[in-house]
């Protein structure tokens, strides 16, 4: 065994009976380096969830190996379950109790004493900004408290290796950012994460390395900037109201381009390969208002996840 | 910013399991106090049974003595509320084992039957609690346990028995309903169920069938076994039936064959939610 490696998955299976084929896993291999951020990317179906419920014991693998922070899964389900944390997709907490009771039974489930329990639960209800509703019913707490108060119920004893399954699916944009910046903390803290996701800005914000996940098999595993270099830049979409505005804008969107810009007669539309989305839209935006034109939209285009699957598998990423 | 590292206790089976279990007893417990109405609605219901059925029909039925129905009802009534914990319980583990907190149990360095555990120690608490609050109703209105105190405990005792089988139907059939939302057959069966007894009424003033199904009910031997025991009102012609003379023995029997039956298909139902 690998002391180095927090997670290992070795041609790990899992089929479903009864279920919509794909949900499984199908020779699922998996190496996480001690201290780095695993993001897990696919769409819904692709076995995300099912390999986070494997690693963490909640299911049975059908054949194959995992071993997470040193324990098998299989046969060392309990030392392996005292050190890890799992935030599953449902948030995972008692809607009925207060958040600092919450806190505190799950600490006394970790086999904390009464008073550490307590103290722990001050604490992380304090560093999630959560103490002015420690003492509020769980069931009035917004989607994005009640994931910080997961995510602090899976901290009450500092985990190994921390599997965070989907956290800001049905979140609004604040609400991901804080959860984000709870998980950043988190990763400063050297804790291994595995992190599932179906949003690829979110593994490229977090994660060091991104595993593509597809029909219950990974199809690629790199950094985020050499997946996203596979993938070609940033692009910079600028829709204008008058067709006499295309030449200028072509001009002024040369000198900045790394690639060909494509022109659409039809929308007005230019798309502009850069290497800084942000830098490039500025500038664009400036030139643009000193020669007077107005843009009808300008944003920047990430590659979407679909755009990633079709890159790397040459068919779309839904499945379903 | 940093995670202690916090050392907890070493690992010691039967300790960790009794304050894993107490733990979450207390944490059911809390769901009481936060939800007051929930608990008080589940003790009050019987007594407005009690006074409703008591004091609008109570008038019309023919007692066997000239003891007043009443006397009869009461303990009716106590084997009918043991009877409608069953729903609870149920209700309870469907709503624990379907949403994301049982990921959350599981996922803990526990061992995770604590969780069926807690339920049970909660259950029964909440079953004693209803049934002293109903003996001090049947107390007011009159009802009174004839054969002495140790001849009404081992009534009780019988009471609680048939809760504790109920309690392994309920967490089975609580494992098996995947909605908690959606309103159980259970909810409507217990009805039909619990009446089809005799809790209200001789069993031998029904149709032949029926009247036999409702002598055999496992709830009617409990409540057969506790008048005997209390020495409260039977009727003449239903205490031929063979069922009805060794009612204390059936009082034993049925909530034995309940546990043996579901109290393994609960344990090996909830260790295939890893499947």
């Amino acid at each position: 065994m690998s002391s180095s490696l927090a997670i290992i998955a070795e041609d790990v299976h899992k089929h479903y009976p009864n279920s919509t084929p794909g949900a499984g896993l199908n020779g699922f291999n998996l190496q996480v380096p001690t201290g780095t951020v695993c993001g897990l990317l696919g769409p819904n179906g692709a076995g995300k969830t099912t390999a986070v419920r494997i690693l963490t014991t909640l299911l049975q693998l059908d054949a194959g190996r995992a071993i997470v922070a040193g324990y098998d899964v299989q046969h060392q389900g309990r030392q392996l379950r005292e050190v890890i944390g799992l935030v599953g997709q449902a948030a995972a907490v008692d809607e009925i109790i207060t958040g600092q009771q919450n806190l505190e039974l799950f600490g006394k489930l970790h086999h904390l004493n009464g008073a550490t329990a307590r103290q722990r639960a001050a604490e992380l209800l304090e560093r999630f900004g959560l103490s002015a509703a420690a003492n509020l019913s769980v069931g009035k707490y917004s989607g994005g408290m009640r994931r910080k108060l997961d995510l602090a119920a899976s901290l009450l004893v500092a985990p190994s290796v921390l599997f965070v399954d989907e956290p800001t699916t049905g979140l609004d944009p604040a609400a991901r950012q804080e959860v984000w910046t709870a998980l950043r903390e988190l990763i400063a803290t050297g804790t291994t994460i595995l992190l599932t996701t179906q949003y690829l800005e979110e593994a490229d914000q977090l994660a060091d390395q991104i595993v593509l996940l597809q029909a219950g098999k990974v199809i690629a595993a790199d950094t985020p900037t050499a997946l996203k270099q596979a993938l070609g830049s940033e692009r910079l979409e600028l829709r204008l109201h008058q067709a006499e505005d295309l030449a200028p804008s072509l001009t002024i969107a040369q000198p900045l381009t790394v690639g060909d810009i494509g022109v659409d007669q039809e929308t007005l539309t230019l798309s502009i390969p850069v290497t800084s989305g942000i830098q490039s839209l500025l500038a664009v935006a400036n030139h643009l208002n000193q020669h007077g034109i107005e843009p009808a939209d300008l944003q920047i285009r990430r590659p979407t996840l679909d755009e990633v699957f079709l890159h790397l598998t040459q068919q779309p990423a839904t499945v379903q | 910013m940093s995670v202690p590292t916090i050392t907890n206790r070493p690992y010691h089976p039967l300790r960790w399991f009794i304050t894993d279990a107490l733990a979450i007893t207390q944490r059911d417990l809390r769901h009481w106090i936060q939800q007051p109405a929930t608990i008080l609605l589940t003790w009050g219901f019987p007594i407005m049974l009690t006074l409703m059925f008591g004091g609008l029909f109570g008038g019309a039925m023919k007692v066997p003595t000239d003891s007043s129905y009443f006397t009869f009802l009461m303990p009716g009534i106590f084997g009918l509320t043991i009877f409608f914990g069953l729903e609870g319980t149920a209700q309870a583990i469907t709503v624990d084992t379907t949403r994301g907190i049982i990921d959350r149990f599981r996922s803990l360095p526990i061992n995770s039957s604590t969780v069926i555990f807690g339920r049970c120690l909660t259950d029964m608490l909440d079953s004693t609690i209803g049934l002293v609050i109903l003996i001090g109703t049947g107390l007011v209105l009159g009802w009174r346990w004839q054969h002495g105190f140790a001849a009404a405990l081992a009534g009780f005792g019988l009471l609680l028995f048939l809760r504790f089988a109920l309690l392994w139907l309920g967490i089975y059939l609580g494992l098996k309903r995947k909605n908690p939302g959606l309103a159980s057959p259970l909810q409507i069966l217990v009805w039909p169920i619990g009446f089809l007894s005799n809790v209200f009424v001789d069993p031998a003033t029904m149709p032949g069938w029926l009247g036999a199904l409702a002598t055999w009910n496992p709830l009617s031997a409990t409540i057969a076994a506790t008048r005997q025991l209390f020495g409260n009102p039977t009727f003449p012609a239903t205490a031929e039936s063979w069922a009805a003379q060794h009612a204390i023995l059936l009082a034993l029997l049925w909530p034995l064959l309940i546990t043996v039956i579901f109290l393994p298909l609960s344990a090996y139902t909830f260790r295939r939610l890893d499947h």
